[in-house]
């Protein structure tokens, strides 16, 4: 049992082409869903906006921490910061790691992310109603229109 | 997800993000005992905590289970002349759930990188 969500995908390209798809601020932006204003810096911040319908007047912002190239990409960030009007700043960040690893098919990924004993129990609440509110219906809607696209 | 013996793949991830191992293992026996319809009492956890390689004091046992009642985590009550302790179904729920959207995040999350990288020349 470890204190984090881990998930893994893998991707029939070459490990080069998934690195700049993960670290090339504008392809990352294409497919996380967020404009940034510059390039991603390992120690500097990443600010931008989301692009998801519906949630574009909310700001983006990650601290990069490591860029290991063809390797490893990490920041920290807040998750689910989806009240415009709080301070966020104040709360731990959760890590968020990228790895990738040559495969046969081409490239492995594997996302953790790490530290939700952190995260306030206000927030995990809020995250619940949003969960009970339909949340889940609308990101099935949203991965049945990215399947459909294949 | 993989799966422990007392404990379902999302509680157990909710479990670990408590980030404490003295705090996960008076989860556990909660867990445990609650299949059972049991509570238990400081003295049954304190010794639980010990069998599992980990000396404390009493009132740090209380003390990791204030910080789990504050999370909603665990409840007491008073029964007689003991408090007695189980696990509060409202936090284990929620940190349930959080855990189990963001896993669904990034799981969408990694579709549409995947989505965009083969599907660019």
């Amino acid at each position: 049992m470890e204190n984090k969500v881990e998930k893994q995908i893998e991707i029939a390209a070459p490990v080069a082409k998934v690195w700049d798809a993960l670290t090339d601020a504008e392809k990352f932006g294409t497919w996380f869903r967020v404009k940034l204003e510059g390039p991603f810096v390992a120690g500097e911040v990443a600010r931008g906006r989301v692009t998801w319908p519906g949630y574009e007047h909310l700001k983006w912002v990650a601290t990069v921490k490591e860029i290991v190239p063809e390797k490893l990409f990490s920041f920290t960030w807040h998750p689910y910061a989806v009240d415009p009007g709080m301070d966020y700043s104040k709360e731990e960040p959760t890590l968020v790691e990228f790895r990738l690893e040559a495969t046969a098919m081409g490239t492995l990924v594997t996302v953790t992310e790490s530290g939700f004993d952190k995260v306030p129990e206000a927030r995990r609440a809020e995250a619940f109603r949003m969960n009970a509110r339909g949340w889940e219906q609308q990101m099935k809607n949203i991965e049945e229109y990215v399947l459909g696209e294949k | 997800m993989e799966k422990s013996e007392a404990l379902s793949g999302g509680e157990a991830e909710a479990f670990a993000a408590l980030g404490d191992w003295t705090r996960m293992l008076l989860v556990v026996r909660l867990a445990t005992a609650g299949q059972n319809g049991e509570l238990c009492s400081i003295e049954d956890l304190s010794k639980f905590v010990r069998q599992q390689g980990v000396r404390l004091t009493r009132q740090a046992v209380t003390k990791h289970l204030q910080r789990l009642e504050r999370g909603r985590l665990v409840r007491g009550a008073r029964h007689g002349r003991e408090r007695l302790y189980e696990l509060d179904p409202v936090g284990i729920g929620e940190m349930r759930a959080y855990l189990e959207m963001v896993s669904a995040h990034w799981e969408r999350a990694l579709g549409r990188l995947k989505e965009f990288v083969e599907g660019s020349e």
